[in-house]
């Protein structure tokens, strides 16, 4: 019926099936607080799936890698985050911009979208993990979905660092991870990227007194 | 061969029925230590079970006979569907002749049966409990129906005995990524079905939140006692097509002797006292949703259940 794997791929279609469930619980989740918790678990998932390839694939780099992931993207990002949120006061459910079912079959549709996407690259890739570049895919569009349907500064940038994880995912899924330099060029990219997002957030409150970005799209009168 | 089989069927349902009290026993009494409250008795439904029995019946001068025959029909729903699910052994003849799909048609027929017994002697609060249990009725049942399907994809055959025998008979341990979404969404369907607090809490009386509550409040004495132990035992059946899907891990084979189907149900109270404190924990930590967020969670559940389908579909292509 289908072919034997063995125990170490059907860990990692585990991962990244865990991966997918976090992506859509984000899409579903009214809570700032609560999705950054989930984006934390997003980087514990992918740090778990990069040590796993770096173990089976015994490269010395995605080590690196994988530690860079948990440090940044379990700990700091989130740490980040939080702070911000206790600074600006914001506690409150974010409502999306559609309702939930919505979105959620909105996102059904971009997971079929990306599976079809990925079936014919994938097998092209001759690496351990290449089903899972549907899911990375699925994963980063989710991310993708996530921002456009948010209305609030904070949660685009949850979706945004959630589309980073999807990409990072779909890295080490087809390509045992990017050079090192790279990543290490990325990750500082999206700390400094992280920094500036949380001083924005502070001009768009002192000009808007909101983090609504609707109100951006009005024109100032004088 | 034929004889023990035979055993094995009534012997199943016999078990079911007398155990499903239990279950609730249990998951009250676990509900109540959580809840640092002091737990009743584990046999406490036992006792519910013979005091309604005991009692005389008032029925409503307007009941109709649908109202006496439903209690009847509900408990023998819930009873047939015992029969079908592989609990204790995959040595099920009543289980050739309905698959899983009937088994949601059962379910599906008690439902209706509770839902036109609360509407026919009119009050209010029947009707009102009876159109929430429909809505919540007509989105559980597909999320439902795409868990089973999943399974069905699976091993190829729509009956539970020969999903659990799938599952046994392969060698070394199969992590199934698409079971990890049917399992989380099964989990939401148990809730809803159960009347279990995401959606509903069976312990209240509350006018404005109740479901199921509702919908038997004119019952009484051995009607009562026979809708409340056919709920019961729609958890039993629930928690028992949960352990044929992802944990059929002690369900003896069909070539089991007796001692075998002893063992088995030993299995079967340990994955029962686990799964009703898994229970239990879930409905300590969560808060009950209103009820137009209900929706919502139920096609959550019936989404996770499709990307589990989807992600089978990827993965073992």
């Amino acid at each position: 019926m289908m072919p034997p794997l063995n125990l170490v791929t059907q860990l990692l279609h585990v991962l990244a099936a865990g991966l997918l469930m976090i992506s859509f619980s984000m899409l579903a989740q009214r809570r700032t607080r609560r999705l950054i918790v989930l984006l934390a678990w997003q980087g514990v998932v992918l740090t778990a799936s990069t040590l796993l390839v770096a173990v089976t694939a015994h490269l010395q780099h995605l080590y690196y890698s994988a530690a860079l992931t948990l440090i940044e993207k379990v700990w700091l990002m989130p740490w980040i985050l939080l702070r911000l949120m206790r600074r600006l006061g914001i506690e409150g459910d974010s409502d999306p911009l559609v309702n939930i079912p919505t979105l959620m079959l909105v996102g059904l549709g971009l997971v079929i979208f990306a599976f079809g996407l990925a079936q014919p690259i994938s097998s092209l890739a001759t690496t351990v993990t290449r089903q899972t570049l549907g899911i990375a895919m699925a994963v980063i569009l989710l991310a993708f979905l996530m921002m456009i349907a948010r209305h609030k500064a904070v949660t685009q940038v949850i979706g945004f660092l959630a589309m980073e994880n999807g990409l990072f995912f779909a890295a080490t899924s087809t390509t045992y991870g990017m050079p090192m330099v790279v990543e290490l060029g990325i990750a500082l990219d999206l700390l400094v990227g992280v920094f500036i997002f949380g001083i924005f957030f502070f001009q768009i409150r002192e000009q808007f007194d909101s983090l609504d970005l609707h109100q951006l799209e009005a024109l100032k009168e004088d | 061969m034929n004889a023990l089989a035979l055993v094995s069927q009534l012997g199943g349902v016999v078990l079911a029925v007398a155990l499903a009290p239990l279950l609730a026993g249990w998951v009250a009494q676990c509900r109540a230590w959580l809840q640092s409250r002091s737990a009743p008795s584990l046999l406490l439904p036992y006792r519910t079970l013979r005091k309604l029995f005991r009692k005389d019946a008032a029925l409503a001068t307007q009941a109709s006979p649908l109202f006496r025959a439903a209690p009847y029909a509900v408990f023998g729903a819930m009873a047939t569907a015992a029969a079908i699910i592989p609990s204790v052994t995959t040595d099920l003849p009543l289980a050739r002749v309905a698959d899983a799909i009937a088994l949601v048609g059962l379910f599906a027929t008690a439902r209706v049966f509770i839902a036109l017994a609360a509407m026919d002697i009119g009050t209010v609060f029947g009707s009102m409990g009876a159109r929430r249990e429909m809505m919540i009725g007509f989105l559980a049942e597909p999320a439902l129906l795409m868990v089973l399907f999943n399974a069905f994809l699976m091993f190829g055959s729509t009956a539970l005995p020969t999903i659990v025998k799938g599952t046994l008979d392969a060698d070394g341990l199969t992590l199934h990524p698409s079971l990890a979404f049917a399992g989380v969404a099964f989990v939401m369907v148990l809730l809803a079905e159960n009347a279990r607090i995401p959606i509903d809490n069976p312990g209240t009386h509350l006018e404005v939140t109740m479901i199921h509550e509702s919908m038997v409040l004119e019952y009484s004495a051995r009607h009562l006692a026979l809708i409340e132990w056919a709920s019961w035992l729609k958890l039993f059946n629930y928690a028992c097509i949960g352990f044929t899907l992802f944990v059929p891990w002690g369900i003896a084979p069909r070539t089991a002797g007796p001692l075998g189907l002893l063992l088995a149900i030993v299995w079967l109270l340990a994955k029962l006292a686990v799964a009703g404190a898994v229970l239990a924990v879930i409905e300590t930590v969560s808060a009950k949703l209103r009820i137009f967020r209900a929706p919502e969670f139920l096609s959550m559940a019936f989404l996770l259940a499709v990307l589990g389908l989807l992600v089978h579909l990827l993965l073992q292509s």
